[in-house]
Order: structure tokens, then C-alpha cells, then sequence
């Protein structure tokens, strides 16, 4: 087998063994079937099916969850090893640089993937027993653990940077807590007090449609608030005039870039990296 | 015998720390070498530029003539086993299952995982988590891992340090047997006098300059440090002693029955002949040849730790 997928399968096994694929499978679940259960309430009147209302409050609830656990879970990657000593180690076997990298992030990637897919799936598979649905629903459902799991990768790649770049686990853990709450607190209220301030005179939509790729949280709020019709209609964002015309190819392709640019710049910097 | 691990005139610097300076060695084909020096000396700075895990500064490592840090250092690091000075495995892990991982990565059988176990005597414990491992267990299953694919060449990082006696009789055990068996090995430690037996060669390094390489016999030679030879003798009579043996031997400590004395190695000959003639006085004699420690103090003195 691939050293690539050793590491990525031993971090997949580890996650097993110390119950963190359990719990983070759990949590999610649980919030997700709270959702299903309670989320009929604010449905009865708007017209909106049941299966919109659980996308969009569902969306909300990963935004800040899910970037949480890929953090939690990948900030201990390398520089962990590093303090207990395994990563000279591992160093000294026949493998790349880059395969611990990636290995590390297809593995924790892995872990969250199968607890949205299965934690999400659960409350879906719930949703269709109680109610059936429409299709077009169906589709939203899909991409908000499609996408959810594209954003809790790009959080894993920025976990793992955080701890490719930090010497001491205390400093990648600090580190961890700075990128969340960066992105998923501070970041939406400074741009909404650059608007409020701005009033309109020079930024553009075009600039604010930008400055919303900037953030992998606000490229998938994007995604799964404006994309399918309902949920759009819902969530309210289908009004903001020109803001949100952005191509969902565009909002794709910024989240894969979230994806990608953690991993090459952590892959560039273990390169350089001393043990 | 070939070379089959060259450092020619190897440094590393960190920033403007020298870890290693100008460090020039070569291990043999079958050879076990002991790199000898304080914490901090530069051992494991110098197995980190062996293991191609860091580049040197200056001069160069050559392993095979592939250069470990080079564009091969894979298919070179396949070949070589490494025990970490400390290591703290996956609490959560089987002892089995993190050898089945370290396998993989070095595409050596699984198969052979049982017998390693055995080896290093944690097959009982093969199938408990880590975490209960003793400190002792923990190492010897650091050992099974440095050992998977059989490899030519074994690099040892302070294999014995924190261990009970027991446990580092059994690494020493394990490194005589891979000597045995044609294994190049360079072992570091500080435990100077115990490595002494099962070595070919020392290596004494201090603030990351190699002191001296050579076998011991060669080292003693070099720095011609004196027997040191303990006397017991019946009361009032080290005075006669002490007037036979003037001519070479210098007092080192004397009490009314004892007496210590400095003999240079090449009055050997004649202070076994003096004492033969003493054999009425003399009840007891020990003679010790000057270990590693006396030739660590010796070299380093002078210079501060």
C-alpha cells in the first residue's frame, strides 16, 4: 500500500480507537435530528417545505461547527507528533515529505466526512421517512453535505498548516482558535461594519461578492443559502440585489482554492521544516 | 572492510549554533561503532544528518554512496533502522498494530511483525494498547520497529537511557546478537562505560566536535592514561611496598592497610613482576585498565561542560 494512504489510514484508525469518529459522528447527528424534529415549527406557514427549512438551519449550524472540529482535529497533526517524537521517525522512513502532508489531511478528512455523511445522512434518512420530499429539495440536501464536507476539508487544511508553521502544540491550538473565530466570527462583522460605514459609496457588489470568496464560511453559506430556490427564498438571500450573482461554478471553485492552498502551502512549508 | 556510511568533514549549523563541526567518520560493513558524549554533544544532530532528515551545512553523508537528504534518500532510508531517543507512540494503538503500520510504510512483509515482537520479548503483549506498556516495554517496541525489514544498518539514539538494568542488559543482549548476525550498527549513549564491551570503535563527541575515533585499545594508547592499581597489604607495611614499587608507581591515596596507585601502561610488565615478589605482603591486588570515563575526563578537561 501507498505511504500516502498508511498515513491517511492510520490517522482514520487513530480517530476510531480514541473515539473521535464516534463523537464528532454523534454531535452532529444529534444536531441534525434535533433539527429534523423541532424544524417543522417555523415551516407551518411560510410555505417553504420542511426539508428547506433543515438545509438552511442545518447550514447555519456547520458553519460553525463543522470548521471547529476540522480544526480541533488537525491542529495536532504534525506539531504533535513533533513533541512526541514521532515525527523524527517517521521522517526516517521511506517517505515523502509531501505523503505525511496529505496523508495527514486525507485522513482527517476522512474522519469528518463519514460523521457528516453519516450524522447528516441519519436526519435525512428521518426527513424522508416522516415527510418524502420533493426532489429539488433532495438536491439541496445533497450538496449541503457535499459542500459541508468541502468546508470542513479546507478547515482541515488550515488546521494543518497552523500546525506545520508553530513549533509547540500550545501555539497551534491558539493558532486553531485564532482561524475560527477569523472566519467564522470576526470576519462577517467587520464586513458588515465596512458596509454599515461604507453606506453604499464604494463598495460595489462586485467588490463584496469578492470579498466573500475570501472566506471558505461565506463561500459555503453562499452555496447552500442561494442555491436551490427554496432555501434561497427562505434564508432571505435571494433579495440582496446584485450581491450573490456569483456562478456557483465560482463559489465551487473558490471553496476547492480553500481546499488546495492550506495543503500547498503547509506541504512547501514541512519541506522546510527542521526536526 | 568497505565503508558503507561516510561523513566527510560534516557540520550543521542552526543559526549561529554549531551542533556539529567538521565532523569526519566512517562505519564499516559488520562494524558497531558508539558515538560517546554528553547531552547536547551533537549525537543525534549527527544520526538526523545520517537519516537524510536534515541537510548539513557543509561537507557531506554518504550512505551506500546515495546521499540520504538526495533525490534516492527513500530508497536509502528503506534500508536503515532507526530507534528515536524518545518516542511516545499512540497511547491507543496495539503494539501490533503500530509495527503493522511502520511495516507498511517500509513495504517490508507483515508476516515477519510476530517474530520482531518475539525478539524484543513483548509477544505476550503484542495485542495491548500502548498506553499500559511500561517505560521498558515502550523502548524494546521502538527496538522492533527500528528493526522491521531487517536492516542493513541500525541507528541507535541513546537506546538504553532511562531504562532499568534489566531492560538495558536486554539491548545490549539485542545489540551483540545484530552484531552478530553482520548488522552495522553506531550506537549513541552516555553511558560510557557500559557500551565499552559491545562496540568496535568509539566515537567521543563533545560540543559537536568528534574528540577521538579508535578502538579502545588505540584510544587508551593515545592519551597514555595510567593503570590505576588498588593494594591491600598487612598493617605498617605500605611503607615497604610504596620503596619497592618507587621507581614507576605514583601514590594516588594510602590508609594504614590500602594503597592506590598510578602506574603508567607500559610498567606493566614490571609492576606484575615486583608484585610477584611482594606476594608475602601484598593480600589483595586490583588493577584497572583506564575506562571510557577516565578518557572522556581526560580529553575534555580543560574545557568546560
Amino acid at each position: 500500500m501507498n505511504a500516502l494512504l498508511t498515513i491517511a489510514g492510520q490517522e482514520v484508525r487513530a480517530g476510531i480507537r480514541n473515539r473521535w469518529v464516534a463523537a464528532t459522528t454523534a454531535i452532529l447527528a444529534a444536531l441534525a435530528l434535533s433539527l429534523v424534529l423541532l424544524g417543522s415549527a417555523p415551516g407551518g406557514t411560510t410555505g417553504a417545505s420542511p426539508l428547506a427549512v433543515v438545509v438552511v438551519s442545518l447550514a447555519g449550524l456547520t458553519i460553525f461547527l463543522v470548521p471547529l472540529i476540522a480544526l480541533l482535529l488537525s491542529f495536532d497533526a504534525v506539531v504533535g507528533e513533533a513533541e512526541r517524537g514521532t515525527l523524527l521517525l517517521l521522517l526516517a522512513y521511506p517517505v515523502a515529505r509531501w505523503q505525511i502532508v496529505l496523508g495527514k489531511f486525507l485522513g482527517h478528512t476522512a474522519i469528518l466526512a463519514l460523521a457528516t455523511v453519516v450524522g447528516y445522512g441519519a436526519a435525512g434518512l428521518l426527513l424522508f421517512a416522516t415527510r418524502g420530499a420533493d426532489p429539488a429539495d433532495w438536491a439541496g440536501f445533497a450538496t449541503l453535505i457535499g459542500t459541508s464536507v468541502l468546508l470542513g476539508a479546507a478547515f482541515v487544511g488550515l488546521g494543518g498548516l497552523a500546525s506545520i508553521a508553530v513549533r509547540e502544540r500550545a501555539t497551534a491550538a491558539g493558532l486553531a482558535v485564532g482561524l475560527w473565530l477569523v472566519f467564522v466570527l470576526l470576519y462577517d462583522a467587520a464586513l458588515l461594519g465596512l458596509l454599515v460605514a461604507d453606506q453604499g459609496a464604494t463598495v460595489s457588489g462586485g467588490l463584496f461578492d469578492a470579498l466573500l470568496l475570501l472566506n471558505p464560511a461565506d463561500v459555503y453559506r453562499l452555496i447552500n443559502l442561494t442555491g436551490s430556490g427554496g432555501a434561497a427564498l427562505l434564508s432571505g438571500m435571494s433579495a440582496p440585489g446584485e450581491v450573490g450573482q456569483l456562478p456557483v461554478a465560482a463559489l465551487y471553485a473558490a471553496l476547492a482554492a480553500w481546499i488546495l492552498l492550506p495543503l500547498g502551502l503547509g506541504v512547501l512549508l514541512f519541506n522546510r521544516r527542521q526536526p | 572492510m568497505s565503508a558503507i556510511v561516510t561523513l566527510d568533514h560534516l557540520t550543521k549549523r542552526y543559526g549561529r549554533l554549531t551542533a556539529l563541526d567538521d565532523a569526519t567518520l566512517s562505519l564499516s560493513a559488520g562494524e558497531t561503532v558508539a558515538l560517546v558524549g554528553h547531552n547536547g554533544a551533537g549525537k543525534t544532530t549527527l544520526m538526523k544528518l545520517i537519516l537524510g532528515v536534515i541537510r548539513p551545512s557543509a561537507g557531506r553523508v554518504r550512505i551506500l554512496g546515495e546521499d540520504p537528504a538526495g533525490r534516492h534518500g527513500a530508497q536509502v532510508r528503506r534500508r536503515l533502522g532507526f530507534l528515536p531517543e524518545s518516542v511516545a507512540f499512540h497511547g491507543a494503538m496495539t503494539g501490533s498494530e503500530l509495527l503493522a503500520f511502520y511495516a507498511r510504510l517500509k513495504r517490508a512483509p507483515l508476516a515477519a511483525n510476530a517474530g520482531l515482537l518475539r525478539r524484543v520479548g513483548l509477544a505476550e503483549a503484542a495485542g495491548r494498547r500502548v498506553g499500559t506498556y511500561s517505560k521498558g516495554m515502550r523502548q524494546r517496541l521502538a527496538l522492533a520497529q527500528a528493526l522491521i525489514g531487517a536492516p542493513g544498518i541500525l541507528l541507535l539514539d541513546e537506546p538504553t537511557s532511562g531504562l532499568d538494568p534489566d531492560s538495558r542488559r536486554e539491548v545490549y543482549q539485542t545489540i551483540d546478537r545484530l552484531r552478530g548476525e553482520g548488522v552495522s550498527i553506531l550506537v549513541s549513549t552516555h553511558a560510557l562505560a557500559e557500551v565499552e564491551p559491545h562496540v568496535d570503535r568509539v566515537a567521543l563527541v563533545h560540543r559537536g566536535r568528534l574528540l577521538a575515533v579508535g578502538d579502545m585499545a588505540e584510544l587508551r594508547r593515545r592519551v597514555q592514561l595510567p593503570l590505576r592499581v588498588r593494594l591491600k597489604v598487612p598493617f605498617c607495611t605500605t611503607g615497604r611496598v610504596l620503596e619497592r614499587l618507587s621507581g614507576y608507581a605514583e601514590p594516588l591515596a594510602r590508609s594504614e592497610r590500602h594503597l592506590e596507585l598510578a602506574v603508567a601502561a607500559a610498567d606493566r610488565a614490571a609492576l606484575i613482576h615486583d608484585l610477584d615478589r611482594l606476594r608475602d605482603l601484598v593480600e589483595e591486588v586490583e588493577i584497572q585498565s583506564p575506562g571510557l570515563d577516565a578518557l572522556y575526563r581526560h580529553l575534555t578537561a580543560g574545557e568546560s561542560r
